[in-house]
C-alpha cells in the first residue's frame, strides 16, 4: 500500500478547508464591489472607508487599550503562577491557573458576568472586560513560563545562591533573564487572545463599550460588507505578526514543549 | 585559617538515612575527598556544608561556628557543580565577577581580580565569549574561577572532573592539585572514582550507605584499610578466608585452611579465635621459580590460572593449593612480551612477612 499520495491529498483539503476561506476574506477586501460575489478590480478603497468609520476606530482604540492593560496585567500575574507552579507542587494551584484555558467560553463569560454584576456590583464596561480578558490569559502565560522553567538546569538556581546572590538578587540576574523570552511570548499570547475575543466579551461588554469583535458582529448582523473584510484582514495580519514575533522570541516553548 | 567540623551529622528523606551520624574534622588548607559508592550521601553532605539541604541532627562548624543557621549565599563557602552551572546569558568574564557584583564590590576591583582570575585558569582571550562557546575542559575553568574569585574560605567540588574525558581529567586533576596549593583555600572535593581520590587528596574519607567508614591518607587508606569495604572500594586486593590461631609459643598466628600459616603483622586486639580474611594487593604478591622466592616467608606453589594484559602490567591470576585465586601484578618491563608465565604452568607465588593484611569479619 502506498498511503504517500493519499496522506498528501487529505493534509492538502484539510489547509485547504481552513485557510480558503480567510484567504477568500483578505482578497475580496481589496474587491471593488459592495458585493462579496464577484472579482470587478482592486481597490484600497473599503480600507479608505474602515479609516474613516468612527465607530470602527472607537472600537479598535479599546480593543487595542483592553488588549494592552489585559496582556501586561496577565503577563504579571501569569509569570507569578509559572514560578509559584515550578516550585511548588501544588494540584490545586495547578489546577485553579488552568482551568480557564480548558473552561469553555461560554461558561466563562456567563460565570464572569453573574460574579460581576451580582457579587462585585461592577458597571459592566471596560473594567469588566479587561478583568475577564486577565482572567482566561494567565494561564496561557503560566504554562508557557512554567515550561521555560522546567527546561533550565535548576544548579543555575542553586549556583547564584551559593556565589552570594540573595534570593532576590537570584530572580533579578538569572531566574527573570532565562525566562524573559517565555514571558514576552505569553505577554504577545495574552494580547492576541484578548484583541480578538468574542465570546467572553460579549457577555461581560454591557451597552456602553464596543470592541472590534463585537462591532464586526454587530454589522454582519446586516451583511458581510467589505468593510468587515477589510477589518478582518487587518486583525489577521496583527494576530499572525505577534504569534510569528512570539516563536521567533521564544522557539521552543511555542514548539510543542508545553 | 578554615577548620571544618562536621559533629554528628544525620540527614534522613522520609524514613531512609541517607547521612548517618558523619563526624569529620577537615583542617585548614587540606584538600580532603570524600569517596564512596554512588548513593552514599557524599552530595547531601556538601549541599547541606553550602546550605541547600539541612542536617536534622547535627553541627557544621567553620571555625568553631554553626553554620546551620546562616543561608546559602551568607556563607563563606562556594561550589564547583558538576554540570558546572555556568550562567548561558552571562559571558566568562560576566560568569566569573558574577560573586563580586553580588558582594558589591568596586568596579575598579572587580575588573582587577577578573583579570587576575582569567589569568590564573588560563583564559585570557575568552572573557567576551558565551559558555557554550568554550570546551569542557575551559567551561570547567570558568567554574573554577569563578567559585574562587571572592576567595572563599572553603571550595566544594562536587565530581567535578567526572564530565570530562579521560586524558583532559589528568590534566585538570594536575592544574586542580596547583591551584589549590597556590590559593591555599581547604577544599572538599566529592568523588567516586578512587583512582581519582587517590591522586588529588591529602586525606579521604570513605564513606558507605551513609556512614564514614575510614578516614586516612591515600597511602594509609591503601596500605591499610580498617575493613573489608574500604579494601575492596580502593584499588584491587585478594582477599582469602583466614583464622587466628595460637601457635606452639602461645603467641598469635594466622592460618588459612588448606594453605597453612601466613606470617603477617596482627593489628593489636585481634585475639585468637578470631575470623575474617586476609587481604593481599597484586603488586605485593611476586610469582616467578624458587630460587628468587625462596628467601620471602610465605611461599606456595601454584598454577597459572589467566593473564589479563594491560600494557604497563600484566596481572595474573594464580589458584593456590586449596583452591583459591590470588591475583599478582608483573610489570611488562620486558618490550613487547606479554606472557611471562604460560597459563596452566606451575609456579612459585610469594610475598614478604609484612605485606596483607587481617581483616576482621
Ligand atoms: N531530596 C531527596 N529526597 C529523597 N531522597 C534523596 C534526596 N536527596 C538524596 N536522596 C537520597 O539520598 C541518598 C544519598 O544521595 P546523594 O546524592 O548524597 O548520594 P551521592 O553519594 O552523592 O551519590 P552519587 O555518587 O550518585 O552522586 C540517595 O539514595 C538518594 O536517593
Ligand atoms: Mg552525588
Amino acid at each position: 500500500m502506498r498511503r504517500g499520495p493519499w496522506l498528501w491529498a487529505a493534509a492538502l483539503a484539510a489547509y485547504a478547508f481552513l485557510y480558503l476561506p480567510l484567504t477568500i476574506v483578505v482578497i475580496y477586501s481589496f474587491n471593488d464591489s459592495r458585493l462579496n460575489a464577484e472579482w470587478v478590480g482592486f481597490t484600497w478603497h473599503w480600507y479608505h472607508e474602515l479609516f474613516h468609520d468612527e465607530d470602527m476606530l472607537i472600537a479598535a482604540g479599546n480593543s487595542l487599550l483592553i488588549a494592552l492593560i489585559a496582556s501586561l496585567s496577565a503577563t504579571l500575574l501569569g509569570t507569578m503562577a509559572g514560578l509559584a507552579m515550578h516550585r511548588y507542587d501544588l494540584k490545586l494551584l495547578n489546577f485553579m491557573v488552568l482551568a480557564p484555558v480548558a473552561m469553555p467560553e461560554i461558561l466563562l463569560g456567563v460565570s464572569l458576568l453573574l460574579f460581576f454584576i451580582q457579587v462585585l456590583n461592577l458597571t459592566l464596561g471596560m473594567l469588566s472586560i479587561v478583568l475577564a480578558h486577565i482572567t482566561f490569559s494567565i494561564g496561557f502565560v503560566a504554562v508557557i513560563v512554567r515550561a521555560q522553567l522546567t527546561s533550565i538546569d535548576e544548579s543555575l538556581f542553586e549556583a547564584a545562591r551559593d556565589l552570594g546572590a540573595t534570593p532576590w538578587e537570584t530572580f533579578r540576574y538569572v531566574t527573570f533573564p532565562l525566562i524573559l523570552p517565555a514571558v514576552i511570548a505569553g505577554g504577545l499570547m495574552a494580547f492576541t487572545l484578548s484583541i480578538d475575543d468574542f465570546v467572553v466579551t460579549f457577555f461581560t461588554a454591557g451597552v456602553g463599550v464596543q470592541t472590534l469583535p463585537l462591532r464586526i458582529y454587530s454589522m454582519i448582523k446586516i451583511a458581510v460588507t467589505p468593510e468587515v473584510n477589510a477589518v478582518s484582514t487587518l486583525m489577521m495580519l496583527l494576530t499572525l505578526g505577534m504569534i510569528v514575533l512570539a516563536s521567533r522570541i521564544a522557539p521552543d516553548v511555542l514548539k510543542g514543549k508545553v | 585559617m578554615a577548620r571544618l567540623e562536621l559533629r554528628n551529622i544525620t540527614r534522613r528523606f522520609g524514613d531512609f538515612v541517607a547521612v548517618d551520624d558523619v563526624s569529620l574534622t577537615i583542617e585548614s588548607g587540606e584538600f580532603f575527598t570524600l569517596l564512596g559508592p554512588s548513593g552514599c550521601g557524599k552530595t547531601t553532605i556538601l549541599r547541606m556544608i553550602a546550605g541547600f539541604e539541612f542536617p536534622d541532627a547535627g553541627q557544621i562548624l567553620l571555625d568553631g561556628i554553626d553554620l546551620v543557621g546562616t543561608p546559602a549565599e551568607k556563607r563563606p563557602v562556594h561550589t564547583v557543580f558538576q554540570s558546572y552551572a555556568l550562567f548561558p546569558h552571562l559571558t566568562v568574564g560576566e560568569n566569573i565577577s558574577f560573586p563580586l557584583r553580588m558582594a558589591r564590590h568596586a568596579a575598579a576591583d572587580i575588573r582587577q581580580r577578573l583579570k587576575e582570575a582569567l589569568e590564573q585558569v588560563r583564559l585570557g582571550g575568552k572573557a567576551g565569549k558565551y559558555p557554550h562557546e568554550l570546551s569542557g575542559g575551559e567551561q570547567q575553568r570558568v567554574a573554577l574561577a569563578r567559585a574562587l574569585i571572592n576567595r572563599p574560605r572553603l571550595l566544594l567540588l562536587d565530581e567535578s572532573l567526572a564530565a570530562l574525558d579521560a586524558k583532559l581529567r589528568e590534566e585538570m586533576q594536575v592544574e586542580l592539585i596547583n591551584l589549590q596549593r597556590e590559593v591555599g583555600i581547604t577544599f572538599v572535593f566529592v568523588t567516586h572514582a578512587q583512582v581519582e581520590a587517590l591522586a588529588l587528596s591529602h586525606r579521604i574519607a570513605v564513606m558507605n550507605q551513609g556512614k564514614v567508614e575510614q578516614v586516612d591518607e591515600p597511602a594509609r587508606l591503601y596500605g591499610f584499610p580498617r575493613n573489608r569495604f574500604v579494601a575492596d572500594f580502593i584499588g584491587q586486593i585478594t582477599m582469602i578466608p583466614a583464622q587466628v590461631e595460637e601457635s606452639a609459643h602461645g603467641h598469635r598466628r594466622l592460618v588459612v585452611d588448606g594453605l597453612g600459616e601466613i606470617v603477617t603483622p596482627l593489628p593489636q586486639g585481634v585475639v585468637i579465635g578470631d575470623k575474617g580474611v586476609f587481604a593481599i594487593r597484586p603488586e605485593q604478591v611476586r610469582i616467578g621459580v624458587q630460587a628468587e622466592l625462596a628467601e620471602l616467608k610465605n611461599h606456595f606453589t601454584g598454577e597459572v590460572h589467566s593473564l589479563l594484559y594491560q600494557g604497563d602490567v600484566s596481572v595474573y591470576r594464580v589458584r593456590l593449593p586449596n583452591g583459591t585465586m590470588i591475583e599478582a601484578l608483573l610489570p611488562n618491563s620486558a618490550p613487547g612480551r606479554a606472557e611471562l608465565f604460560k597459563v596452566g604452568a606451575e609456579i612459585k607465588v610469594g610475598w614478604r612477612h609484612d605485606a596483607g593484611v587481617f581483616l576482621h569479619e
